[in-house]
Parts: structure tokens; sequence; C-alpha cells
């Protein structure tokens, strides 16, 4: 079977605006850089372009029409993805797969500032029935789910303190805008959002475009001695009604990566990867995530307070400072957690850098009121 | 007969389900995927239980008004606690979410893959086309008042121009297919109309007329691939796809050549050279290209390479795209006809090669024996080509 | 006879106005801020001063109206900045009966891609005609004939598409 790899990345900065740049061209900066890293001519070798996006993230219809001069794609097979941007690395893996593919860029962005009333988006994509005249923002309905998270994988709000102050640590040296150096003074005076949902909880938005360049087995022996390969790939829809995810966990997660896993030939997960990148939109998602994703060693209390989830600890976890410490950039969080596992597993993390990573896992779920979830096993 | 021995993993449409088109429909988006998919499975001789993947097309984001529609409408797909994507490529995402259904068999990840394309325009008040407004460029563009018709009949004007192309010839196009969609039984605007009654519609956009153009509709269309062996365990008839193309032009539309669809050039182009196709005109018995409007009926035939440039007029006066003729085009009625649910409209051509290809069209069926069938779809600021090619 | 079966149940707004079913409905309505970025904004500025701008990729050499950060053809940005003047000559035009929201209006327009002097051949911009008899239009006389834009007075300009009125002929049809 021929593998798959990931042979370049480029991304922006993240930051809370962008009003230097309009949309293109931040696409543009991101797709730039990662051509430079792959070592490629997009306009001679690109096979295809995958971008990930929703027309109301844009506020335009019919999004994938603005997308193919910025990226090299012009009069190439060009498509997007209703999904998060690993959903995107997902279909480009598998293109790679059929055989008649050799290298598939891979685009995801945000520019969330540009939107003026954020909730009024969040608010479009409830049940205009059942959901919309009862809850109308994004936040209440997360607080719902936080409460049966916290009540069914038994979560503490230490656990979260500590998740919320580990990723704020880790992103700091990413340079991001939005770290902060939190004291449990800091996280106690917070104020709640909705009950049990407090402010810290929950990752700020942030602009960004992210492109990555996925190879053949082939085509990354041409490229580069050192390709990141992709060993499986997850992904799962657990249901389209959200108030029927709220008194149920996560299953969908756990189907994803059990695919990945199964692909990936990984028994024990916990013992087997060497650092995991996950969802942590709203803090509580992190240690939910663990658990299904069976990386919480079947007592997640004595996992966090341990510190296996730090930088140092046994697993490290969203090395990155994940969405919490750097800001959710819509569709390309999933990107932004790929980038961040890439440059761990390449030994360009900086002063986070983990001691020689072999293998990781990144995984995501798309923004609420969705249950899409995707999984991706890393290895260098 | 010819087999692709490129592919690693063949991948055979094994089912298709329609619901009826129709102007409104009292079905809710999520009913409407529904059933088509419960009759596309019950073609195929399987339940949601066998199936591994669910792919699921539609066009622009908001005509159900629902930010993430695809998240929303999961239930109705059967996409409970499985793998379940939305692709687009605006109007072409019909024929793109066949393609893509392609991949996920083709790349040997899943075995049997349910693919749902639906759209449901009725929502939208007070008319669909509104929306459209919306798919312009904000700055250069949308405050000049732009609407969809216009840059149709723009790239229309052009192409009459180019290759002196006459409204009556233009005209044959729609009288054809909504002949041939008195046929099909889920069809919206099955007619027996003549080239008079086209040219005497209401004048929308010169030269676009009310009946040179496909109706606003609400329907729902589904295929079941899967992977070679589980095709010789299903039926004895299974429909290969034998190629695949796609190709996105610049959104620049207004600095594009607008008398020839290059974007369809090279996706046809890709999916030929995927099928070892190498003269399209002989080769493909029938095709479904994609016709919203009349003339992109002949614009994509030649962009197909099915008809020399300027061309398709004088088949289609001829009578070669006739059902009972050389190379019937468009044997459903197409757009024009059988109704035009955007994605749904496009996946709807694919169930028609599906179904010519099986010889079960009844009515409908072409004249000539047919073995490889082609369905195309357009979409985007006329920008994007997508290709399927699929035989017996 | 396939396709088995097709379901469905049709309606009509007159079951609606009437009663028979009933709906829910709802709006939306966000406000986007767009960043123009360097070269959009550039351009309007154009506008307002009363030219039209256009970049120049110089490894290819193509002038691209509306002008791009990016040239297609070579992946790269483009160099410089390049007055295409405000004359052209009509690619395509078409006669309008209707708006954006499908309502008719009263007195026709006419809509039409103009390809700029200044810019590559085949780089058009879409504008409405102003002054056009609509059966030249409709014969197809009008194309390829020569028209240069009518703006608006200078303190009347905002940095918009707009700003130019229309295009006028300036030969014989």
């Amino acid at each position: 079977m021929r593998r798959v790899s990931i042979v370049g990345i480029g991304s922006t900065q993240f930051r809370p605006e962008t009003p230097e740049k309009n949309f293109k061209e931040l696409m543009y900066e991101a797709a730039s850089r990662a051509y430079i890293d792959a070592g490629i001519d997009p306009r001679k070798d690109l096979d295809c372009v995958i971008t990930s996006s929703e027309d109301l993230w844009e506020g335009v219809a019919i999004f994938d029409e603005y997308v193919p001069d910025q990226l090299g794609g012009v009069l190439k097979p060009v498509f997007t993805v209703g999904g998060d941007g690993l959903h995107g690395i997902i279909h480009g893996y598998m293109l790679i797969k059929t055989g008649y593919f050799d290298l598939v860029a891979v685009e995801a962005h945000s520019k969330a500032s540009e939107i003026e009333d954020i909730d009024k988006v969040y608010r479009f994509a409830l049940d205009p029935i059942y959901i919309r005249p009862v809850v109308d923002q994004p936040h209440g309905l997360a607080a719902l789910e936080m409460m049966n998270t916290m009540r069914l994988f038994d979560i503490t709000y230490d656990i979260l303190d500590m998740t919320i102050m580990k990723n704020h640590l880790n992103a700091l040296e990413w340079g991001s805008t939005y770290a902060r150096i939190f004291d449990y003074e800091n996280i106690e005076a917070s104020e709640y959002i909705a009950q049990p949902l407090r402010e810290v909880d929950i990752s700020p938005h942030t602009d960004g475009a992210i492109v990555t360049v996925l190879a053949s087995e082939e085509k990354a022996r041409e490229l580069t001695d050192d390709p990141i390969w992709i060993d499986g790939v997850g992904w799962a829809t657990q249901s389209g009604r959200y108030e029927r995810m709220l008194h149920n966990p996560p299953v969908a997660l756990n189907t994803a990566a059990n695919k990945a896993y199964e692909m990936a030939g990984i028994e024990n997960p916990f013992k087997e990867l060497d650092f995991a990148e996950v969802d942590d939109r709203y803090s509580f998602r992190e240690p939910a995530s663990l658990s299904m994703l069976r990386l919480d060693g079947g007592n997640l209390m004595e996992m966090v307070s341990e510190g296996v989830y730090t930088l140092d600890g046994e697993l490290p976890v969203n090395t990155g400072g994940g969405f919490l410490g750097n800001g959710y950039p819509l569709e390309a969080g999933g990107l932004m957690k790929l980038l961040h596992a890439v440059k761990q597993l390449r030994g360009e993390a900086g002063s986070n850098q983990l001691d020689d990573p072999e293998k990781a896992l990144v995984s995501t779920r798309r923004e609420i009121p969705s249950s899409s979830y995707a999984v991706v096993i890393l290895s260098r | 007969m010819k087999m692709n021995i490129n592919f690693k993993n063949r991948v055979a449409c094994v089912g298709a389900g329609m619901t009826l088109f129709r102007r409104r429909l009292q079905e809710t988006p999520d009913e409407l995927m529904w059933l088509a998919a419960k009759t596309a499975l019950d073609e195929a001789g399987l339940t949601i239980r066998d199936i591994d993947c669910i792919v699921f097309g539609t066009a622009p984001d908001n005509f159900d008004g629902i930010h993430m529609q695809s998240e929303a409408l999961a239930d109705g797909g059967g996409a409970i606690n499985k793998p379940y994507t939305r692709v687009f490529v605006g109007g072409g995402t019909g024929v793109f979410s066949a393609i893509a259904g392609w991949w996920h068999v083709a790349s040997g990840l899943c075995k049997r893959v349910l693919v749902i394309a639906e759209e449901k325009m009725s929502h939208v008040q007070p008319h669909p086309q509104y929306l459209f407004h919306h798919i312009f460029d904000p700055v250069t563009e949308k405050p000049l008042g732009v609407n969809l018709i216009w840059i149709f009949a723009l790239e229309m004007h052009r192409y009459m121009y180019k290759y002196n192309i006459s409204k009556e010839d233009i005209a044959k196009v729609s009288v054809k297919n909504k002949r041939n969609a008195l046929d099909h039984p889920a069809a919206q605007l099955g007619a027996e109309i003549t080239v008079e009654d086209v040219l005497n519609s209401e004048v929308l956009v010169w030269p676009v007329q009310k009946l040179d153009i496909s109706p606003v509709s609400d329907g729902a269309v589904a295929i079941v691939y899967t992977d070679e062996e589980g095709a010789k365990q299903l039926t004895d008839e299974p429909i290969w796809i034998e190629g695949v193309g796609w190709s996105l032009d610049t959104m620049y539309w207004t600095n594009r050549d607008l008398a020839f669809p290059t974007y369809l050039y090279y996706a046809g182009k890709m999916a030929y050279k995927m099928a070892g196709i190498h003269n399209p005109r002989k080769e493909i018995d029938f095709a479904e290209v994609y016709d919203p409007f009349d003339y992109k009926e002949l614009h994509h035939m030649e962009g197909l390479q099915l008809a020399r440039k300027g061309e398709a007029p004088i088949l289609t006066r001829e009578g070669v795209t006739e059902r009972d003729g050389d190379l019937p085009i468009n044997p459903s009625g197409g757009l024009l006809g059988v109704g035009n649910p955007i994605a749904a409209a496009g996946l709807m051509k694919v169930a028609e090669v599906f179904w010519q290809l099986r010889g079960e069209a009844g009515r409908r069926q072409v004249k000539k024996d047919v073995v490889t069938g082609l369905a195309q779809a357009w979409g985007d600021l006329m920008q994007v080509g997508t290709v399927i090619i699929m035989r017996r | 006879m396939k396709p088995n079966n097709p379901m469905g149940n049709p309606y009509r707004m007159s079951d609606i106005e009437e009663g028979r079913l009933s709906y829910t409905e709802d709006y939306f309505e966000v406000w986007y801020r767009w960043s123009l970025g360097k070269y959009l904004g550039k351009y309007l500025e154009g506008l307002k001063n009363g030219v039209i701008l256009g970049r120049r990729c110089r490894v290819c050499g193509r002038i691209y109206v509306p002008p791009r950060e990016v040239c297609q053809y070579c992946f790269r940005e483009t160099d410089d900045w390049i007055d295409v003047g405000d004359v052209g000559r009509v690619n395509t035009a078409v006669v309008s009966y209707i708006q954006a929201d499908r309502t008719r209006i009263d007195k026709p327009l006419i809509i039409a891609v103009i390809e700029l002097e200044g810019a590559s051949e085949g780089m058009g911009i879409l504008h409405r005609l102003g002054d056009v008899d609509p059966e030249d239009v409709i014969s197809r006389r009008i194309f390829g004939k020569k028209v240069k834009a009518v703006w608006k007075p200078p303190e009347e300009r905002t940095g918009s598409i707009n700003d130019i009125l229309y295009f006028k002929l300036v030969e014989e049809v």
C-alpha cells in the first residue's frame, strides 16, 4: 500500500484581527510558505487543492469559487469540504491512496474578526424549530454540554484549571497574543458566561490561514529526507441533533479514533503515542477527548494531577498550547493542531520541543452544534 | 468489453434512488435525504447498517437557512456515528459528490459508500434567486446589482456571437429536453413545447428567456457504491466508475474566454485519460451534460469534445442528440425538463447514466446499445466542470 | 422503469397563504466587514480619482484588471500598477429586464463585459452601458465596439465601482 506523507506546511501568524490583509492575501501568504517548505512549484506540481470552509464564516455564498487563484490551483482539480481542515486532510489522504494523485494541498483559514456579530452566525447553525427559540447562542449549549461532560467523565474544576494553565503556558512559546501566565486567583476571578462555563473555559476566536502539502510516498522521497507520515485517519459524525448529544458521551470520537488506531496498528495508544493534540475549544473538551481517545489510563484526575499531560509528562497534550492558548481559528482549527504536531515531529518546536517524539495523534471537532470528529495519526 | 486496468480498487455503482423534483415539497431537507437514500439502498439490496461512509452534497449553504447545514442534516442521511462529510463545488456539486464517493472506495478506505445530494430551494423567500446575489465579489461586482441570469446571458451572448448561433437552434435544446422529461417519473417540467413557445416566452435578460432556463426545485438523489468484491455479491450488472475529472478556473470570470468552457475541457481530459478514452466523440455512447440553460448543453458538449467548437447546435438541429440519435444527450430530460434542485440535479444525471447502462430506463431508454456513459455538471461563478464516466 | 417510485408531497404557495400548511420563519442579518487588502483598496482609490488601475505580472507580462494580488499563471505576487485607461471594447453585452431578486424593472439595463485597452487581451470588467439602443445589443452589432467610461463628478465619488456611471459608445455602431 502506498503511504501518504506531509511534506510541507505553512501558516500565517494567528492574531485576533488582521485588517491589513484580505482573506485571499492571508491564504496566499500561508500557501507561499507551504510550497517553499515543500520545495514545489504549485503551477507545475500540484494535482489537487482542497479548502475547508462554510459560506457563512466568509459572508459569501458558494465560497469555493474564491479560492483557486491564491492557492495556485487555477484550472486544476480544486474543491471545498464543508468541514474542519482535518477533514480536508483526510480527503487528501484518500485521493493520494487512489494512486491517481501525488501532491495535494489542503487549506483552511479564519477571518472571524470580520464577522461583526458572530453569535448570529452560530445561532443560524441551530435547529430553527427546536433549538433557536430556546437557546440562541453557542456558549449556552456549551454550558449544557459541560455540565454533562463533567458528570460523565468525573471532571472537576481542578482538572479544568490545570488544563487551562498548561495550554496557556505552552502557547507562550508560539508567540500567541492570547497566551497568559495564569495563577489560581486569575482563574477564580473569571466570570461565568453560563454556569458552569467560565470565560477562561472558552477559546477566543482568532484569524489566520494554514496550508499543508500532502505527498505520495514516491513523491515524498524525491522532495525530502524526513517526511512526516500519516499512518491512520478516522472521522465520524455522531448525530445531527445536538440536544441528543448532550446526555451521551462523544462516542463518534471513539469511532473515529478506533478506525485511525486500527489503520496505524496501534493497540495501546497511551503507551505508543508520544504526544497528542486534541480539541480544547472549551476547556472540558480536552479531558473528555482524552478519555474517549483511550489516553486517560483509566484515571483522569490522577493523570492530570501527576502532570502526565504537561511538556515534561509521559504523554504531553496540546504541546502548542491548543485553542485555549492560541485562539480558535474556525475551520482551520484542525490544521493548527496539525501544525503544532508537525513542528514537534520535525524537531522545530523551539523551547516546547519534546525529546525525540515519533508518533502523535491529532484530533478535532467542528464548532457547536456539530458532532463531527476527525482523527489523524502521524509518525516520523 | 473494455475494462479499466489502471484501477487498483475498482468502484461499482449498484443502486440509485430519487425523490420527486418539484417547485415546492413539504418534506424537510433531512426527510428528502432519507427518501432518496432509502430507495437507493433498497435498489442495491442493502440497509444503512451495511454502509461504511456517507458523502453528502449540497451547493450553496444557505437554501435551508441553516449554517453548517450538513451537520444539521446528518440524521437524514443515516450518518449516526458514521464517517460523514460534505463536499461542494457550487452547481457542480451533484456530480462532484459522486466523484468524492468514488475516491472513498478507490482509496481502499471504505467498502460501501452512500452518496446523497439534496437541495431544497423553496425555503428562500421571496425568491431563491436572491441568494445568488451573494455569490459575487462584494467589492467589484455586488455594488452593480449583479445577478446570476446576467452573467449567464453574457456568456450565452458571447457564445452566440463567436460562432454565429441563432436563438432558434439553442431553443431546440429546451424543446428536446422538456419532451424527454415527459417519460421521467420524477420530472417537474416535462412538456411538449415548440421552438416558437421558447422564443415567445418572457424575456428576462436578453438573450435569456423564461423557457431557456431550468426551474427552481426541491429534491434529493442518492446512489450506492461498493468495491469490486461487494458488487459481485450484490448484482450481476454492476456499473463501473471508469473515470473522474474536475477542474476549477479563476474566480475572475470577466477575464475568461466566455465562448468556450476551458475548465470543462480540462476536467474532461482528466476523466478521459483515466478511462483510457482517446476519441470521446466515438467512445462515449451517450451523455448527461449539465443544462440549467439550454445554451449550456451545447457549450458543454463542445467543452467535453463531444462536438467541435460551434458544432453542437448543428448536431442538435440534425437530431443527433435525440434519444434515437447517434449521440443521445440528456435522455433523462435534463435540468430543463426534470428540474434543477442544484446538487440533486447533478446526481440525478449520474443516476440516469446508471439506469441507462443497465437498460432500466424504460420509455427513456436510448435506442442504441450503450456501454459507456458520461455525466457532467458545472457551477460556481461559471468556473467548474465535474465529469464522471461509467461503463457497463 | 427507473427511478422506482419517486416520493414527495408537493404543495403550492396558496396552501400556506390559506392556512392549510403551517411553517416557521426566520431571517439572517449579519454584517461582514471585509478587509480590502493591499490591492483592492488601491483600485477603489484609483476609481475615486477617475483612474482604472490594473496590476502587471512581469514574468508573463499579463496586465490584470481588476487588479490581482497573485498571477494565476505564475503563482507569484504581481509587480506594477498600470493605468489601463477608461476606454475599451465590448466583449459581450445583454439587455436586462429584471433585478437581482428577479422582479421586473421598467427601463431595461444594458450590462456588458468591457475589455479595457490598457489591459491584456481578454481582461474585462463588468459594468453598465448607457445611451445604447437595446436593438444594437440584441443584433450583437455592439460587440467589439469602442466604449469610454462616464464618471461621476469628482466630489460625488466614494471609491466604488459605481464611481463610473456607465460606459458610452465612442464609435458608430
